[in-house]
């Protein structure tokens, strides 16, 4: 697949995040100086390049190799990339006798293998489930990106959102007042549909909840089902709640990029939205990489959770209440709601469906919910099947920690690439084919924003209807009685 | 004292030092080296002593390999567990008298390092009959297993073949310990047996050998997940948030 590169980041793109925008003279004392700097940073990085036996564990575990057969699509192999460069500079054996150990000099050619490999790599991390060393490529490819960001190769699609993340407040540049429009408009919706006067608030201080969902989830199909489903659980339940203006984004493309700084100035935002509206929990929309960022990294990036001692995280850990986990996802919340009992479905309203659901790979493999390990897997099943009355899980080999990836995460998610997505997508789409032979299958469920994204793009390509695909809250909305 | 005996006598310190000099810095380096992010890959037990748990499971099960792949599992772990018992047997080299349990394990020892070669040459199959394993191999993969298997053939002839002096060797090996040298042993088995070792003993610390130490470094296993519950903060991005704040 040598012969698929995504756009590259023009100059505006690249500044803004503090990057050059072409490889100068020095590119490749800036590509060695960056990487020798990761792995002093990195333990994972540092490790990583070291551990790796070639077994050969993780050669058939990578959708992308599994689509396309490039081999350089194989887990092992991706990481050569980095790690013939790593031998070459940084280990005894590859100074002296490169040929013996697979080192190989830095060039340019090993630069745009970077650049077309390192954005074929979702880092779903199903290769470090398989990895008797827990090698996670992910972590690899993140360094790859941070490098050749560093260096003046950025990739178009990621570094404009992050510059419109952080310009207008969310990945797909919805400024303030339409998204105020857009959550009146469905408010009006909602209310001619079942005549019940679902709220959307904006901005509202002294809140209990702030909801941060993907901005997808305002205006794309089908994610804004999901969003309305929210609205109306939080309806249900009564609770006082708001999304912020400045903080409307869950997603931080930050995450992809590898660069620590900037992942935590996206995610500072929310911080910020937290303090300045005063609530007390934070709640997450369907969103996968978001939820992974928000489950594992926003109490480090920004104090978001409990345990902190030192001031800056005291400051919104004594806001937020302690009875519950901080943050939480949207599953945990409904899922508490329906054991107390103080939700009311109306189950067969999903009879039409014949309902699978897809572990999306951030959650599964880089994130929890509940108080169990594994609780990610449970949770959005025991939810669907308290709304629906036809559910079947995919092959047990696909699902769960063995997930396969959608094809579109990571920063994958754009028409460039649209090759490797279609490609990256077939064991899944294998999977879903097989339950829809043999269960009538009609309904791919689904917690993350890009999964969904990705797959009503993906699925006609593979015979389906993109009407097929759908949010768990969407499932939730469809059942879920008011008045 | 004879050249030969005496250059054996260095080889072994060389080789024993490097080894073991070597290790202490790579083990420094990983453990020196921060971890600023949890990135353990869930689902991942939620405290520490699930954390030691797991990565016993791994270390002595093989539990991640044993999902991806039962070839490559059977012949590594073979080959993991017959070293094991090869190399516990060899203790009896080393020290007089010798403990109960080395005697007990002795025939045991014996025949594990069937096992272990056995082990050793499926995993070297893999590499020229499976494509994708053929494609990733570098010369060095193939060396580092001729060396395993030339330690492994050589050991064997020794005890299944034709024996060697063991109670001169022995008297080495304690003389090496003791600085009371004493003179080797001249068979050929023996001499090839030892210089591979020593071989082995000097690319361990710059080889992919360092899976060994590296997997207790590994942060996707070695860590607890707990992100919620626990604030984890690397010094470098401590350093980061007392620059802005």
């Amino acid at each position: 697949m040598s012969h698929i590169k995504a756009f590259v980041a023009g100059q505006a793109a690249q500044e803004y995040l503090g990057y050059p925008w072409e490889l100068g003279e020095d590119w490749k004392e800036r590509t060695l100086f960056k990487m020798g700097d990761l792995l002093k940073k990195y333990r994972s990085l540092r490790v990583y390049m070291d551990a790796c036996v070639h077994c050969g564990a993780c050669t058939d575990k990578c959708h992308y190799f599994l689509g396309t057969a490039d081999p350089n699509n194989m887990p092992v192999a991706r990481q050569e990339l980095m790690r013939k460069v790593y031998r070459r500079y940084f280990t005894l054996p590859g100074k002296i006798a490169p040929w013996l150990v697979g080192a190989e000099d830095l060039t340019r050619e090993t630069l745009d293998q970077w650049f077309n490999y390192y954005h074929q790599c979702s880092e779903c991390r199903r290769c470090s489930v398989y990895c008797p060393y827990g090698i996670d490529t992910a972590e690899i490819t993140m360094a790859g990106r941070e490098i050749l960001n560093y260096a003046g190769y950025g990739q178009k699609y990621s570094n404009e959102i992050l510059g419109k993340v952080q310009k207008i407040g969310n990945n797909l540049g919805l400024p303030g007042p339409a998204l105020e429009d857009t959550l009146a408009g469905l408010e009006e919706d909602i209310e001619a549909d079942i005549g019940v006067p679902v709220k959307l608030p904006l901005d509202v201080k002294g809140a209990e909840i702030l909801l941060v969902t993907p901005s997808a989830d305002f205006f794309s199909e089908p994610h804004v089902e999901s969003l309305i489903g929210y609205a109306k659980v939080f309806h249900a339940a009564g609770a006082s709640w708001t999304l912020s203006s400045h903080a409307s984004e869950a997603g931080n493309f930050g995450l992809f990029n590898g660069n620590y700084e900037t992942m935590r100035r996206v995610a500072m935002r929310i911080r910020d939205a937290a303090l300045e509206l005063g609530v007390k929990r934070i709640i997450v929309g369907e969103c996968g990489h978001a939820w992974r960022v928000a489950y594992s990294f926003w109490n480090t990036l920004t104090g978001i959770g409990f345990d902190g001692k030192d001031p800056f995280s005291i400051e919104l850990q004594q806001q937020l209440d302690h009875r519950y986990p901080q943050p939480m996802h949207i599953c945990e919340y409904t899922w508490d709601l329906i054991q107390q009992g103080r939700l009311q479905f109306d189950k067969s309203a999903n009879d039409h469906r014949v309902i699978t659901f897809h572990d999306s790979c951030n959650v599964a493999r880089g994130s929890r919910m509940g108080d169990e390990p594994g609780g990610q897997f449970t949770i959005p099943r025991n939810i669907i099947k308290a709304v629906a009355n036809n559910f079947h899980d995919m092959a047990a080999e696909t699902i769960g920690e063995g997930t396969f990836c959608c094809g579109g995460g990571g920063g994958v998610l754009t028409d460039d690439l649209i090759e490797v997505r279609v490609k990256g997508a077939l064991p899944r789409m294998n999977a879903y084919n097989a339950v829809a032979q043999e269960n009538g299958v009609n309904f791919l469920a689904l917690i993350c924003a890009i999964c969904k994204a990705q797959f009503t793009k993906v699925l006609p390509y593979y015979g389906f209807d993109m009407g097929q695909v759908g949010g768990v809250h969407q499932l939730v909305s469809t059942a879920i009685k008011l008045d | 004292m004879n050249s030969l005996t005496l250059f054996y006598i260095g080889l072994f310190y060389v080789a024993t030092l490097i080894l073991i000099a070597g290790l202490a810095y790579r083990i420094y380096e990983y453990s020196r080296t921060p971890a600023p992010l949890k990135i353990p890959t869930t689902p991942a037990p939620t405290t520490n002593a699930g954390v030691a748990y797991r990565m016993a499971r791994e270390v002595v099960l093989f539990e991640s390999l044993f999902k991806s792949n039962k070839w490559i599992w059977v012949f590594g772990w073979l080959f993991h567990v017959g070293l094991l018992l090869v190399l516990l047997r060899h203790i009896r080299y080393f020290q007089e008298p010798v403990w109960f349990w080395v005697n007990i394990i002795q025939p045991f020892g014996k025949y594990a390092s069937l096992a272990m070669v056995a082990g050793l040459l499926g995993l070297w199959a893999r590499r020229f009959l499976v494509d994708r394993v053929r494609y990733i191999s570098t010369p060095s993969d193939h060396l580092i297993l001729a060396l395993l298997v030339g330690i492994g053939a050589s050991g064997m002839m020794m005890t299944f073949v034709s024996h060697t002096d063991i109670v001169a060797l022995k008297a080495f090996m304690l003389g090496l310990m003791t600085f009371d040298f004493q003179p080797l042993p001249t068979d050929g088995p023996l001499l090839v047996h030892l210089t591979l070792v020593a071989l082995l003993m000097i690319i361990f610390p710059i080889s992919k050998l360092l899976h060994a130490p590296g997997i207790f470094f590994s942060p996707s296993r070695n860590q607890a997940d707990n992100p919620r519950e626990h604030r984890h903060i690397a010094s470098w991005a401590a350093a980061l948030e007392r620059d802005k704040a």
